[in-house]
């Protein structure tokens, strides 16, 4: 292994360059002003966190988490996640404050890369913990304002698919019987492996019904797919209670004005066991990879030993950029160039500028090398040299 | 609106004519001189699609990121690489094994067994599965050199007819798996594009059932 070179970070790991600077920040003002409206409070948390507690509870692969060593030989790991930090604090600082609690984050989450660069192993997150309501307006609720915090931004062209890993279980358990079987062929939709699935459904012991059953299942996703298909699968009341609830959230979709751009897809198996229930994605068509995800995790604050359910959303930022392309407003910048004589006046003609809600750049005449090249980003050029009162370029 | 052309990764080489001939079978109007291209990227107008051609071992990494909609690619470069893929059918297509090979009569080495490979964690996976330690030496290619000059016990690698083994003197001692190729889709092309998508894997399945009841 070389000595890195003084240009070179690590893998996966980026710098925001002014340009891009300006446009996450307008973007992400965009999102918060639509978070704050709905009554999300944001808060932070640390960057380092206990492998065994945070680390633990967070949906990101063990490989893929950045581990540390403190001084007493604890391991800690840079946060993958934000959702379980938050869940963290819920149950510790936050547990006396009332429930529904409705908290949001802008925040940096890291994780590893495996094998190759090609995506950041540091990215920003944006997204919203609804904590202790375990309705499905709560899910409807985090859904739209998902959808709502992606328009913001000036997205448009976007699906949202929306499964429900309840059903999926209730329907595993009702035809194969026990959990460890459930688990062997969720883990093949969690691969995404189908034609795993499919052979390992055609080689249990099941009758032909059952085993074409669980092959119909796998054509419960995009645009056709309704909830009337998903029950002709089904007869445990699990599975029913799962399909009401996606019913629910339907109508409640419907009623925030949404449903145009949410789709039934049950296949969609995000996480082995962080989600409980109501899970989706959102996709932007010219995008590999998903802008924004979420769900219900019933289970993870049990972690922190607070008994309450829970659901939210986290949008990968930089994907959401990309696929938007805002442009940055062009900001109109001052400049003032003068020589130590009219210091005194350049001075107060820029804090004038400035007091006015103007951008004013004051530049010593002696600091610059390239008059022209320094001068030519800027939109008004202001000099104060020699004797003379300023002349505007 | 979206467009709804479909980008497809092809595998160059040995699968490559195979895959076409099933993309022909399942009526998709490719122009003969197809093969006989060498160009990189080939837009096929008339049937809205795209199709790009690239090295076998690099065609999931095309879909993982989103490049490209939907690929061939065998179960081996599946196996080895391990991408965030949806693996929707086995097209049954390019049939070969995954295999150990050596030289006869000879045994691994007890200290530290030595394997050369085109597919370092398919072998590492392998070799862990059965409860063996072994050390990996990748090599990209005439694997099969790897236990004639002494560089390695044993190599694991695809074996079709078995004729290069058998050449070099080499006798396969253990079968790992069955290999066909797969259509691999991309995750959010799955969702975003699923009419086409869902058309096209409706349209390979009728040609791959009509082939098993020949067989």
């Amino acid at each position: 292994m070389s000595k890195p070179l003084v240009f070179e970070k690590p893998l996966g790991m980026r710098d925001t360059l002014p340009h891009l600077y300006e446009i996450k920040s307008i973007s992400r003002t965009a999102m918060e002003t639509i978070v704050r409206q709905w009554g999300y409070r944001f808060m932070q948390t640390p960057t380092v966190e206990y492998y065994d507690t945070v680390g633990e509870a967070s949906a990101t692969l063990d490989q893929q988490l950045f581990k540390l060593l403190d001084q007493e030989g604890k391991t800690l790991v840079l946060r993958p996640d934000m959702t379980a930090p938050i869940a963290r604090v819920a149950a510790s600082s936050l547990k006396d404050e009332p429930l529904p609690m409705r908290i949001a984050y802008a925040a940096h989450v890291f994780r590893a890369q495996e094998q190759e660069g090609g995506r950041p192993a540091e990215f920003e997150q944006f997204g919203v913990e609804l904590i202790g309501d375990g309705t499905t307006s709560a899910d409807a609720e985090v859904i739209a304002l998902m959808i709502e915090t992606l328009k913001a931004v000036g997205l448009n062209n976007f699906q949202v698919a929306v499964g429900h890993l309840g059903y999926v279980d209730a329907l595993f358990k009702e035809i194969l019987g026990t959990d460890q079987r459930t688990e062997t062929l969720k883990r093949f939709l969690y691969e995404k492996n189908y034609v795993g699935y499919r052979q390992h459904v055609k080689e249990l012991p099941l009758s032909s019904i059952d085993q074409k059953r669980l092959l119909d299942f796998l054509q419960l996703r995009g645009g056709t797919a309704g909830l009337e298909q998903a029950e002709e699968l089904i007869t445990s009341t699990r599975a029913y209670e799962a399909l009401e609830e996606l019913q629910t959230l339907r109508d409640g979709l419907a009623a925030y004005g949404v449903s145009d751009l949410v789709s039934l897809d049950l296949t969609l198996v995000s996480h082995m066991t962080y989600y409980t229930g109501v899970v989706f994605e959102g996709y932007a068509p010219e995008l590999g990879s998903p802008i924004s995800n979420g769900g219900r995790y019933d289970t993870l604050l049990s972690k922190f030993d607070m008994d309450t359910k829970a659901t939210g959303f986290g949008i990968h930022l930089d994907h959401l950029i990309e696929a938007v392309h805002p442009r940055e407003e062009k900001t109109f910048t001052h400049c003032i160039v003068y020589s130590e004589k009219q210091r005194k006046d350049a001075i107060a003609f820029c804090q004038k500028l400035r007091g006015q809600g103007e951008t004013a750049v004051l530049q010593d005449i002696k600091g610059i090398e390239n008059l022209d090249g320094f001068t030519e980003k800027f939109s008004n050029v202001t000099y104060y040299l020699g004797k003379e009162e300023g002349v505007s370029k | 609106m979206t467009s709804t052309k479909l980008t497809i990764a092809m595998p160059k080489g040995r699968i490559f004519e195979e895959a076409v001939q099933m993309l022909r079978e399942a009526d998709y109007a490719l122009p003969p001189e197809f093969e006989d291209s060498r160009k990189l990227i080939i837009d096929i107008e008339e049937e809205d699609l795209r199709f790009i051609l690239a090295k076998p071992m690099d065609v999931p990494t095309y879909v993982e990121h989103g490049v490209a909609d939907v690929g061939i690619a065998g179960k081996d470069v599946m196996l080895e690489e391990k991408r965030n893929v949806y693996e929707v059918l086995d097209l049954g297509i390019s049939r070969c094994h995954l295999a150990v090979a050596g030289l006869p009569g000879t045994e691994l080495d007890s200290v530290a067994p030595k394997i050369a490979s085109k597919y370092p964690n398919v072998a590492s996976s392998y070799f862990r599965s059965q409860g063996r330690q072994v050390e990996i030496i990748k090599l990209n290619g005439s694997i099969e050199l790897a236990p004639m000059i002494g560089l390695a016990d044993r190599i694991v690698d695809i074996v079709s007819t078995g004729r290069t083994l058998k050449e070099n003197g080499l006798v396969e001692t253990e079968k790992i798996m069955e290999i066909t190729s797969r259509f691999i889709v991309n995750p959010v092309s799955y969702r975003v594009k699923a009419n086409r998508i869902d058309e096209m894997v409706n349209r390979l399945e009728k040609v791959i059932e009509g082939k098993e009841v020949v067989r």
